[in-house]
């Protein structure tokens, strides 16, 4: 199976400035690989940084240490170094990223936030009717939705565009049983398309049916304190 | 594919204090970029700067090959009412107040040596509509429009002539929060259909993640952090950044 | 003492003294090598105030010799009292020949209008400019204006005829219509009515202008391209009364109206007097 990403050696922590200098290390030697068609589902205590390896594969942490290799346009090349300009074309091209909420832009209409991925109208129109969002609330900014509609917009964004690699943070957290299922089938299909998919399932059930295999991210001991501190 | 403004080793001191203390900037075709810091951090110096308007004691300004500092008078204004955009956080400081909304959008373009009447109407009227602004007001004043259309019209002036290089100082400073998100989202939007680049100063965070791809954050004359929007405001790695960032609620 | 100042009644030839003559020529020909741009020069006090054709007079007693013929108008007219004292002035500070004929004159000095007649290869018109600056009411600081002559930027200048077209659907100004000189310098061709402007292009006589407040120079050699400025679409129309002139019939001259009774009655007749006169003869 082609190799679509290789995470090795990441050291993630927080030195929190305003808390006298205090340092939290997250993720030590951390490494993961994806293939294409295949879900890898994190798993681990809650706070053990499953949140944190997820953010450092979508570029919005930065890594202290260590590699993130990525298929993009046919090479691999190391996301964890790259300048700004390409992580934005990765994230265009390469890596869907599904937050767990949605962060809103004022004033714009749910169909746009699902074209401007990169989403033909009428595809993007036929996804959010499939996540059960009416037509009628395609035209509104999702400011005003529920936060489980909020969430479904968020997936028809993630899922549109059809990326090579797509990262998914609880991406079921807030939806009912009928919309999970949607969720499911799309996972399943963009697997079935040789997507590779990093998640984060609250939902054991729904891990149970889409992953491959887990990877446990684990706690690390509290470092030291920094001499500063 | 290179650069589209790079500024290096940029220094310039007034007085005791130093505005700018060895920066440097490069901007990339289509790339927005903030600049965040509080006022006296050097920001609004820089953004002169790099426009050419006041010259650094040290460093370089290359726009598209040519040495920005080294330009005449002629080249400068060339650029400015061409290839470049500058949005002043005041509208009156960007429009002429005795002059029709039309002839303020109209005005770049009879620079660029338009002589149609008829066209630069057309043009201005679709402008006018583009930044929202209804187009059969196009021979009132500006005077007769409120702040927020008014910094529109100043966006419609600035983009008419299709700039490659877009300057904004505070584009949404003094307007009230629900005009400022209008304005913001119109931003964004020209931003993106065009492929404009985007010079952003601004000490408005939030601001600078909705449009931002890339922020610097400045303080006492020195980009303290720069780098990919999200990344900066989520993983603030500077001490002032850290501050910068709690301070501001929900951004 | 020469004869001429002799001649003069005490006075020096043509009243200002040689130096200031030729601080005046060297003005005109830097005008007259740079058609349309403004030159700065030392203006005298004259024995008239200012507005009544000071920078006029200065340059007319540059350029005038012992042979010249002398025409003045005011607004086409010989007669007004205006025309008379300049003409009477340079009578007596320089014992010229003085004519009314437009044909006969070598220098006309003239405030407001062309003649209707073309001038000759020769021939040189003297223009009193009250402004001299084409962008000052567009750009209030000079140093800006200079800047933007420099530079060749007019926009704001078109900006205006914009501005005119939008507001009053017509292409500008009925008078002091600005025009390109030689594709490079806007000028005011001081306030001489649109139906003159098309008079400036490719004239044969010299152009010159002067502005004794301002202390501005400019000129325009023959046969010089000078173009009104307006819009393709737009193109520059100077208006002229439809009605004949009451005394010669003429249609095609530009046209003073007078109220010619107590009953609130108006004629047209011709501006340019010695033109009618032309035509009734």
């Amino acid at each position: 199976m082609t190799l679509l990403l290789k995470a090795e050696g990441l050291r993630k922590g927080f030195t929190l400035h305003l808390q006298g200098g205090i340092s939290l290390p997250v993720l030590e030697g951390e490494a993961l690989e994806l293939h294409a068609g295949e879900c890898v589902a994190l798993s681990g205590p809650s706070g053990a940084g499953k949140s944190t390896l997820l953010r450092c594969l979508q570029g919005n942490y930065g890594v202290d240490a260590g590699r993130v290799l990525l298929r993009h346009r046919g090479a691999m090349v190391d996301f964890a170094a790259a300048e700004p300009r390409l992580v934005r074309d990765i994230r265009a091209e390469t890596l869907g990223y599904v937050s767990q909420f949605l962060r809103v832009i004022p004033r714009v209409p749910a169909l746009e936030i699902v074209v401007e991925a990169g989403v033909e109208r009428e595809a993007a129109r036929a996804l959010l009717r499939r996540m059960n969002l009416p037509d009628r609330l395609h035209s509104l900014p999702p400011a005003t939705f529920s936060g489980g509609e909020q969430q479904r917009v968020n997936l028809a964004r993630g899922f549109g565009p059809a990326y090579p690699i797509l990262l998914l943070d609880e991406p079921t957290a807030s939806l009912d049983a009928a919309n999970r299922e949607v969720v499911v089938a799309l996972i399943l299909e963009a697997k079935a398309r040789g997507a590779g998919i990093i998640g984060i399932f609250h939902d054991e059930e729904v891990r149970d049916r889409v992953a491959d295999r887990l990877h446990r991210v684990l706690p690390i001991g509290p470092a030291p304190a920094t001499e500063a501190a | 594919m290179s650069a589209l403004l790079q500024a290096e080793g940029l220094r310039l001191r007034f007085g005791a204090a130093p505005a700018l203390d060895g920066v440097s900037v490069a901007i990339w075709p289509g790339e927005v970029v903030a600049v965040v810091g509080e006022s006296g951090s050097g920001k609004s110096t820089l953004l002169r700067v790099l426009s050419g308007q006041i010259a650094p004691d040290a460093g370089t300004v290359h726009y598209a090959g040519q040495d920005v500092l080294a330009l005449s008078e002629a080249g400068r204004r060339r650029l400015m009412r061409t290839e470049w955009g500058y949005v002043h956080q005041n509208a009156r400081d960007g429009l002429r107040l005795g002059v029709s909304a039309g002839g303020n959008v109209g005005e770049r373009l009879m620079a660029a040596g338009e002589r149609r009447y008829g066209s630069i109407r057309e043009v201005a009227a679709r402008w006018m509509e583009r930044v929202e602004l209804d187009p059969a007001r196009m021979d009132e004043p500006p005077r007769n429009f409120s702040g927020g259309m008014q910094q529109r019209l100043q966006i419609a002036r600035c983009l008419v002539t299709e700039p490659r290089l877009v300057f904004m100082d505070e584009p949404t400073g003094g307007l009230d929060v629900s005009v400022q998100a209008r304005l913001l989202d119109l931003i964004r939007k020209l931003a993106k259909e065009m492929g404009l680049a985007v010079f952003l100063v601004t000490h408005d965070i939030a601001a600078a993640r909705l449009l931002a791809h890339r922020i610097l954050v400045m303080r006492r004359g020195q980009v303290v952090e720069e780098g990919l929007a999200d990344r900066v405001l989520d993983d603030p790695r500077h001490p002032y950044t850290q501050l910068l960032v709690s301070s501001v609620l929900a951004a | 003492m020469s004869a001429a100042v002799q001649e003069a009644g005490g006075y020096n030839f043509a009243y200002l003294d040689e130096a200031t003559k030729r601080m005046i020529r060297r003005a005109i020909l830097k005008g007259l090598a740079i058609p349309g741009h403004q030159i700065p020069f030392g203006a005298r006090e004259m024995p008239l105030p200012y507005g009544w054709g000071t920078g006029g007079i200065q340059l007319t007693a540059s350029i005038l010799g012992p042979r010249d013929r002398l025409k003045v108008i005011d607004q086409g007219a010989d007669d007004t009292t205006n025309a008379v004292s300049i003409r009477r002035f340079f009578q007596r500070v320089a014992g010229v020949e003085v004519t009314t004929r437009t044909a006969e004159a070598t220098v006309i000095q003239t405030r407001h209008r062309i003649p209707e007649r073309h001038l000759t290869e020769g021939q040189v018109l003297v223009f009193q400019v009250p402004m001299p600056e084409p962008l000052f009411r567009l750009e209030p600081r000079l140093t800006e204006a200079r800047r933007l002559h420099a530079l060749g930027d007019y926009s704001l200048a078109q900006l205006r005829l914009y501005e005119d077209i939008a507001r009053q659907g017509e292409t500008g100004s009925s008078y002091n219509h600005p025009v390109m000189v030689n594709g490079r310098y806007l000028m005011s061709p001081s306030p001489i009515p649109g139906y003159d402007n098309p008079k400036l292009h490719r004239s044969a006589a010299i152009l010159l202008f002067g502005a004794g407040r301002e202390k501005k120079i400019y000129a325009v050699p023959p046969w010089t391209e000078v173009r009104s400025l307006d819009f393709d679409d737009h193109p520059f129309r100077p208006m002229l009364a439809a009605a004949p002139c009451a005394f010669c019939g003429s249609r095609d001259s530009y046209k003073d109206e007078i109220v010619s009774d107590d009953r609130g009655g108006r004629v047209f007749v011709c501006s340019d007097t010695d033109h009618c006169r032309e035509n009734q003869s």
